[in-house]
């Protein structure tokens, strides 16, 4: 199918090597270092935005303030990096243009060329077949693919801040309904600054025909992402959605901290992968992402699902939790990982599962890869209401260390307040063993391909979830970033 | 095509080989016999250039080359094959993707083109077929779960697929029933041609009866002390090891 083979292309960039690390050199407009309600007002008003999402940035921007900020960063997790000075970035940096594009043909050809170099071409006529694509540029976005062809379906896919003007009903009705502005440190600091992101609605009974992505690029220097998410599958609807993540080689840390809410109503289903392959600082661990993301998925109805599946690669710092809330009576949550640390990444990364109506399942299979002097945390929570009737999870949680200066930890929490659930869960840790390593070299294949091979093959349960033609593409991506790892 | 000269090695500080000396000419097989803990394995790792196995004393010459001076995937990819004593399980990893990548690695290593997907499903096909196994085992897991006859047998046939010039097999024919013996018997029959030579190490008389031997050695704590015909495993099987003892006075060098 052409349609996989060009969608295999757009993937292709976020794996051959980091050969991301590039900057393109364009004009950008920033808002005034630091945070205070007047870059708030402004970024408002750069987006035109109504009175009621001014006011919710400001909500949050207050709790921020005063709840948060004192108390300083979250420290619960097991990964350590020098305190953010936040006042110091900048929150919001566009590139400069008159007015918003109205089609890509106005668009700045260095931003173009610039998609074109990660592999994700824009233009029409050498657009994706299969894949519609939503590309974020710092802190906008820059073009969203077959916004037409899907609107006939009555499918909206667009960025964040279009939504707020097309679509302010939609956006109000559920924005965070799942992610409340005051949530935590780095959600409610989103919701004060975030500068756009995507926006998807399925209508009911719509199965979405293409795969919807979004593809964000960080490129101004001292600049934070903040990007939000939001889709919505209305009763019997179906969406599969991918994000891939790339920014430039710099020696400073830049934050990355984004929100995503995913909503699934009566059968409806949602299948949210990311790739994630942020900068993840050099060999020394100099420079990198902070990866610092919520992510959050509803299931509100009835035997709805949603299921993530993230391949965790990049980023000097990874700080998720990709959740799910399964409300409605026989919903089903799926949360599998795949994170690798090397050098001197570090990742703290799991899931919670939040069991609330009858029958509700949930599965959980995380694979914790650790290089040299990377750390590697599981944290799970697996919670089972007192209405959660025979609730099922089902927990696996397996590491694999490469050397010995690296770590692999796992931190289940599991309470249950139904005596009818059944909660298992596994774990294992493992190493590459001199006999594997002997194998497969004895069979002509170098140390750095058997690793690659068996590291793949550790993952493949993994791997196996994402859509079919960008498997492949993760699979070169985990050789890549374990580069370096193997004497 | 392999000189193996006084070699002495040992395996993590522990002196296994004592000095062997065997001389093997393309389209040769010989057989190594030998007690449990003779030293037969280590050999056979040294040869394949295992780390933790280091040449102490003598040297080993492939095609004139110094073995010592090869990584061990340049040993494979040169020509060198070992069928393992006891093969590793790789979890996840397919044995198609598994070989086809080892293939593929060896071809181009020699110029060769690359083999695709349909085009190797192709060869190993025919060498499945050859070896009497069912082409669900190579969609498997790398020897995940195999009986231990499936193992040796999966061993014989990636050894067909990937067409060394010097097969190693060690202990190949342990465990395997009387027709999976014939059928691999029956393989590394096909596998033998004038430009390949084999080394095959066995307790047992039994596969040197379908694989007749050009040479066989007995290897007792380190050292060959016999070498001979293929008469030479008959007169083993019949009076046991125990035969050494008297015949270490004519210990062939
Ligand atoms: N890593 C090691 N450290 C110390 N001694 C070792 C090590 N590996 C092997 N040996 C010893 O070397 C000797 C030879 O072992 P080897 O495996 O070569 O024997 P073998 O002839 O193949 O025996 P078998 O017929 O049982 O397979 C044995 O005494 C064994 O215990
Ligand atoms: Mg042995």
């Amino acid at each position: 199918m052409a349609a996989t083979a060009e969608t295999v292309k757009t993937v292709k960039s976020v794996t051959d090597e980091y050969k991301h690390g590039f900057v393109t050199d364009i004009e950008v407009e920033r808002a005034p270092r630091g945070l205070n309600e007047d870059v708030i007002r402004f970024i408002s008003e750069k987006k035109n935005e109504p009175a009621w999402m001014l006011e919710w940035r400001l909500k949050a921007y207050r709790t921020w303030v005063e709840r948060f900020l004192p108390a300083s960063d979250p420290t619960w997790a097991r990964v350590t990096y020098p305190q953010i000075d936040y006042q110091n970035a900048y929150y919001y940096a566009a590139p400069k243009t008159k007015e918003r594009p109205k089609s890509l043909d106005e668009i700045d050809p260095a931003l173009l060329r610039t998609y074109e170099k990660l592999g994700i071409p824009l233009k029409e006529q050498e657009m994706l077949a299969g894949v519609a694509v939503d590309a974020i540029f710092d802190s906008i976005s820059v073009a969203t693919t077959y916004k037409e062809k899907l609107a006939e379906m009555g499918i909206i896919f667009c960025s964040f801040s279009e939504a707020v003007q097309e679509h302010p009903e939609l956006v109000r009705e559920y924005l965070g309904t799942v992610v409340p502005y005051a949530d935590n440190f780095f959600a409610t600091l989103n919701s004060a600054a975030f500068s756009d992101g995507s926006f998807v609605y399925i209508p009911p009974g719509v199965r979405c025909p293409m795969e919807l992505s979004t593809y964000f690029r960080i490129n101004a220097e001292n600049t934070g992402q903040f990007e939000r998410t939001l889709i919505i599958a209305d009763k019997g609807s179906y969406v599969s959605y991918l994000e891939g993540c790339t920014a430039p080689m710099r020696d400073e840390n830049q934050l990355h901290a984004a929100v995503v809410e995913l909503i699934t109503l009566d059968d409806a289903e949602i299948k949210y992968s990311t790739i994630q392959n942020w900068y993840p600082g050099d060999e020394n661990g100099k420079g990198g992402i902070y990866n610092f993301v919520t992510k959050r998925g509803a299931c509100r109805g009835k035997y709805s699902k949603i299921s993530w599946t993230q391949v965790e690669t990049g980023a000097a710092i990874t700080w998720k939790y990709p959740s799910c809330i399964l409300q409605g009576d026989n919903s089903v949550g799926e949360f599998s990982s795949v994170a690798i640390t090397n050098n001197y990444q570090q990742a703290d990364t799991g899931t919670k599962m939040i069991h609330i109506g009858k029958n509700t399942r949930s599965t959980i299979i995380s694979k914790g890869i650790a290089a040299g002097h990377g750390q590697n945390t599981y944290r799970g929570l697996v919670r089972v209401l007192p209405k959660a009737t025979n609730a099922r999870n089902y927990t696996q949680c397996d590491s694999l260390l490469l050397g010995d200066k690296c770590g692999a930890h796992t931190v289940p929490y599991i309470e249950v307040r139904n005596r009818t659930a059944k909660v298992e869960h596994e774990a294992t840790t493992s190493k590459i063993s001199d006999d594997q390593l002997f194998y497969c070299k004895q069979r002509g294949l170098s140390a750095e391909d058997a690793v690659t091979m068996i590291v793949n093959g550790f993952c493949k349960q993994v791997l196996q979830e994402l859509p079919m033609e960008f498997a492949v593409e993760a699979q070169k991506l985990v050789g890549i970033s374990l580069e370096g790892s193997v004497g | 095509m392999l000189e193996i000269k006084n070699l002495h090695a040992r395996v993590d500080g522990q002196q296994i080989l004592q000095g062997i000396d065997i001389s093997i000419k393309a389209g040769e097989v010989h057989a190594i016999m030998g007690p449990n803990g003779s030293g037969k394995s280590t050999l056979a790792f040294v040869l394949a250039g295992r780390e933790g196995y280091e040449i102490t004393q003598g040297e080993v010459l492939f095609e004139g080359r110094n073995l010592a001076e090869m990584k061990p995937e340049e040993r494979a990819r040169e020509g060198i094959f070992l069928a393992f004593q006891y093969p590793v399980e790789i979890p996840g990893v397919s044995g198609m993707n598994f070989l086809k990548s080892a293939l593929n690695v060896t071809r181009k290593y020699r110029g060769l083109s690359e083999l695709d997907a349909i085009e190797f499903l192709k060869l190993a096909r025919e060498k499945l077929k050859l070896l009497g196994m069912d082409e669900k085992l190579i969609q498997r897991a790398v020897n995940v779960g195999f009986s231990g006859g499936e193992k040796k047998r999966s061993e014989v046939f990636q050894m067909a697929v990937l067409e060394p010039k010097l097969a190693v097999l060690d202990e190949t024919d342990s465990g395997l029933d009387i027709d999976a013996l014939k059928i691999v018997a029956n393989g590394i029959n096909t596998l033998r041609n004038p430009d390949r030579a084999m080394l095959i190490i066995t307790h047992y008389q039994r596969l040197l009866n379908y694989v007749i031997p050009d040479k066989v050695h007995v290897l007792a704590e380190g050292r060959i002390v016999r070498s001979g015909g293929k008469e030479l495993a008959l007169e083993l099987e019949d009076k046991g090891y125990a035969m050494l003892d008297s015949a270490d006075a004519n210990a062939a060098a």
